[in-house]
């Protein structure tokens, strides 16, 4: 098995395969931590981990945070709110700050694109990416393929429809870059004003028919529509999208496999993108994504802080 | 005043002249080019093994002055333009406050004046405050020694005021530089729409942002008799349409810069902010064409855009970085080593995108080598090997994407109205 | 530093009858097998385990007693010090280990440290009754006060020596070697 070196995890784009499935197994071991009556053990004791969240996140944050603790590091949480951020200090002067308060990992979520990679150039704390701007949401993309891992049993082959707004996702991107390089099929389905130009040239197929989309997969993944691209022009009304592209228990029936699985990287918009007899129903991995997505993380965090303490011994 | 250079191979667009001579400079003047000249009491610029061209003009200069002194002065733009063979530079109009008025236009005379070195020619604002709605003092602005007007860093949106400017402004006989750029379509775009936007999920400006203002600024020219400079040409169609333009009759000239020819949207792909411009950086095939149209004469020219930002400003996440790149001080390398060492262009036809046609479009009594021209020379040694390094900068910015680039041909000195105003050697 | 070959220790046949050993004195320290419940250290002492637990079966008349698996990397205490990050398996023990005798089993006790993350993991687990702890070889050099219950043999090493226990489940035949620095 290939051996884990990267001090960040900035996105699955530059992941090979083998370090993708040596993740993915290492979460598999993690999975049974959180069975366990203590839930936690002493591997990260003595670490500290920075969630800097400058976007609202619930999910991702406390899923972080739980992980972190159930690796026995210590965490502490800066939020846009609390930080000097808004007195004017630079996203540099600011981490610059916190790496001189000698804190080992630091997570970072951003609506900038690429500030992770920019970051990670100038400070030595492990820098794991929890989503930036529209570009990778890499741990999303990684419990995702757990979890379609954990029903499949393998990803090669398999066919994932991701369904909505694959312009503004970073969670698409990061499924896309995931799944192909572990040999999965993807298609991406939504208007034709929030699908990326040159998409295509990610090796997906894309289109603008749901039932199309719904045909042929085995897993669907149904991404968040946010209002705010309806305000800016991208789509017609958020009734119009519904009727478009909202998965429905009768267009599943109608259209897909019996045994098609959803999964939604959350938080759900019921009744818009999806429907809560489907959210709720027997497709719906949902709460699998969310049980993983500890694992996953917990992985993420050892692999990446021992990689990162091994360049400091040399 | 006497300067004396000897033993450089010139090289002029106008004459054709490509031959070894000895040029001898009195009072700003090239007095006379002969082989063996002796001078008494001149000073001599011993050149051998160099090229002698005439001293490069950029119409697309960001000199920041008055406003944002921090990023770019008067002096320190022209010690860059110095240092990157240029003897005559135009400087944009989006200072703070806007070229709008004679005031600014004879501030930024006064301004470099004092500086010294250089030609400083000043580009007068289109519209207020470049705020696109209502036109400057035009008649002003050419009186007080504006050369040309735009409102670059923004498009003209409305199609009306666009053509009452260029009316008005062939009434006094000044050029019209546009910035071809929907706002709308570009709106919140920081690098060039496509496949590398795409996995780099930076929002995207899209080629039909030049393109739709380069066709309604073209017909705009065609309808109304009237002259039009595009500025910063960085996609194929408008190569194109420009082309098409030409052929037709319309009185239309481009210019394009070395960044554009140089660099693709993949040099963005490391989220280096100094690789976010404005027009962006394209793709491969819109280099090709960049080329084609240089050397069949469509793009009349060569300007930097030359565009200083502090570091404090690029260090930032890439959304909000500003648009720019510094430009004075690569150009001469980049077209070197991008254009005449790789066969695109030949020495002559560099000199005349970079020196007799900018002269020639804004009607500059500048840009060639005669015998009772002004004497703007750039000694260039056209094998230098360098790399472009961020401490040798003189502007007072080095946002560029080229720093640790290797580079052929590189200015040796530069001599304007004849005096040495840089030397290589110190 | 390569290391060669100074002594077999142990052949198929020794280990069988060791192993056999162990287990009759395991039931007979515990009276049987009530509550007991037998856990091996990955990786060579989860083999072991299963066949300890196997043989206590046969002995003991068909009674099953529970088998785990305990993956102790995620307690080292050198996890830094190591250069390549150690790949994590699962920890699998099906079974509740609270008011258990456990036995602990692995091939060779060295330092102790291995045996003291193991007795922390199983304690975070729940509250055993007791714990004892079973190895096939004792080497000496003990860095904490950790002793073995049940011992296979005891070897007399230097601190540079290394024993290695090689199991047919992972390496395609059962001995015990002893390995030495090779001379410069």
């Amino acid at each position: 098995m290939s051996e884990w070196t990267r001090k960040d995890l900035l996105g699955l784009e530059e992941l090979s395969t083998e370090e993708i499935e040596l993740i993915l197994s290492t979460a598999a071991s993690f999975k049974e931590i959180s069975t366990r009556a203590v839930k936690k053990v002493p591997t990260l004791r003595g670490k500290t981990i920075v969630l800097f969240f400058f976007e609202p996140s619930t999910r991702t944050r406390s899923s972080f945070e739980i992980a972190a603790k159930r690796l026995s590091a210590d965490t502490l949480n800066i939020t846009t709110s609390s930080s000097a951020i808004q007195k004017g200090e630079t996203l540099k002067d600011t981490f610059k700050n916190i790496e001189a308060m000698q804190v080992d990992c630091i997570i970072l979520r951003h609506s900038s694109s690429g500030i992770g990679h920019t970051l990670s150039k100038c400070v030595t704390p492990s820098i794991i990416n929890a989503g930036d701007g529209c570009h990778e949401h890499p741990t999303q993309g990684l419990l995702d393929m757990f979890t379609i891992k954990e029903k499949k049993g393998s990803l090669n082959n398999v066919k994932v429809s991701i369904i909505g707004d694959i312009t503004h996702s970073r969670v698409a991107r990061s499924n896309i870059w995931g799944l192909k390089k572990l040999g999965a099929q993807v298609t991406v389905c939504g208007p034709r004003t929030l699908l990326p130009r040159d998409i295509d040239k990610l090796g997906v197929k894309v289109t603008t028919s749901l039932p199309e989309a719904l045909k042929s997969a085995d897993v669907i993944n149904v991404l968040r529509i946010q209002r705010e691209r309806q305000e800016a022009g991208l789509f017609p009304s958020l009734r119009e999208y519904a009727i478009r592209f909202g998965v429905t228990r009768e267009k599943l029936e109608r259209f897909a496999r019996k045994d098609v699985l959803v999964m939604h990287p959350g938080p759900l918009n019921r009744g818009i993108e999806i429907t809560p007899d489907v959210a709720d129903g027997s497709y719906s991995l949902i709460l699998d994504q969310v049980t993983n997505g500890i694992a996953v993380r917990m992985a993420v965090l050892y692999l990446t802080l021992q990689a990162n303490a091994d360049g400091e011994e040399e | 005043m006497r300067l004396l250079i000897k033993n450089a191979s010139i090289i002029d667009a106008r004459s054709k002249r490509d031959e070894k001579a000895d040029i001898l400079i009195v009072d700003g003047k090239i007095s006379s080019i002969d082989s063996g000249i002796a001078a008494k009491d001149a000073e001599v610029y011993d050149a051998k093994g160099m090229l002698a061209v005439p001293g490069f003009i950029d119409m697309h200069t960001h000199l920041r002055e008055p406003g944002f002194e921090y990023k770019e002065t008067i002096l320190s733009g022209t010690q860059a333009a110095a240092r990157g063979g240029f003897t005559t530079i135009c400087c944009m109009p989006n200072t703070n406050p806007v070229a709008d008025n004679q005031g600014v236009i004879e501030f930024i005379i006064s301004q470099n004046r004092k500086a010294g070195l250089i030609s400083v020619l000043p580009i007068g604002a289109i519209t207020k405050a470049q705020q696109g709605k209502e036109l400057s003092e035009i008649g002003d602005l050419k009186s007080a020694g504006a050369v040309a007007l735009s409102d670059d860093g923004k498009g003209v949106m409305n199609a009306e005021v666009m053509r009452r400017a260029m009316e008005y402004a062939s009434m006094v006989d000044l050029l019209v530089i546009s910035h071809c750029e929907d706002t709308n379509l570009a709106a919140g775009g920081v690098m060039h729409e496509g496949y590398v936007s795409t996995v780099l999920g930076l929002k995207g400006i899209p080629r039909i942002a030049e393109i739709a203002m380069a066709a309604r600024d073209i017909e705009i020219a065609r309808f109304t008799g009237t002259r039009l400079h595009i500025a910063h040409v960085s996609c194929k169609e408008t190569v194109e349409l420009v082309r098409r333009a030409k052929k037709e009759g319309v009185r239309v000239s481009c210019e394009c810069c070395p960044h554009h020819f140089t660099l693709t949207d993949e040099a963005v792909k490391d989220y280096d902010t100094n690789t976010k411009v404005n027009p962006p950086l394209r793709e491969p095939d819109d280099l090709r064409a960049l080329k084609d149209g240089l050397k069949d004469g469509t793009i009349d020219c060569i300007a930097t855009d030359h565009a200083p930002h502090a570091e404090a400003e690029k260090d930032v996440e890439f959304d909000n970085a500003p648009f720019g790149i510094t430009g004075l001080e690569t150009a001469l390398g980049l077209v070197m080593n991008e254009l005449v060492c790789k066969g695109e262009l030949t020495l002559m036809e560099m000199v005349e995108r970079m020196s007799f046609n900018p002269a020639r479009i804004l009607n500059l009594d500048k840009g060639y080598i005669a015998e009772g021209a002004d004497a703007d020379i750039t000694i260039i040694d056209p094998n230098k090997k360098w790399v472009v390094e961020k401490e040798a900068f003189l502007s007072k910015s080095h946002n560029s994407p080229f720093i640790g680039m290797n580079l052929t041909g590189k200015v040796i000195a530069t001599v304007a109205a004849g005096r040495i105003v840089y030397n290589a050697a110190g | 530093m390569a290391l060669k070959v100074k002594s077999n220790l142990m052949d198929e046949q020794m280990i069988r009858r060791t192993l056999m050993r162990i287990s009759h004195e395991i039931l007979e320290r515990n009276k049987g097998t009530q509550n007991m419940g037998i856990v091996g250290i990955r990786c060579r002492g989860a083999y072991l385990a299963k066949r300890v637990a196997q043989m206590i079966k046969e002995i003991d008349g068909g009674k099953k007693v529970p088998v785990g698996v305990l993956d102790i990397t995620l307690y080292r205490d050198d996890l830094t010090m190591i250069a390549a990050c150690p790949v994590v398996h699962s920890t699998k023990i099906d079974f509740d280990v609270n008011d258990k005798k456990l036995v602990l089993v692995d091939d060779v006790l060295f330092t102790g440290r291995t045996i003291r993350c193991a007795l922390d993991e199983l304690i975070d687990m729940g509250r055993p009754e007791c714990i004892q702890l079973a190895v096939l070889v004792d080497r000496g050099h003990r860095e904490l006060p950790i002793r073995a219950d049940y011992v296979g043999k005891n070897v007399p090493t230097t601190r540079d020596e290394s024993v290695e226990v090689r199991l047919t489940e992972v390496d395609g035949k059962d001995e015990v070697i002893l390995l030495t620095q090779e001379d410069a």
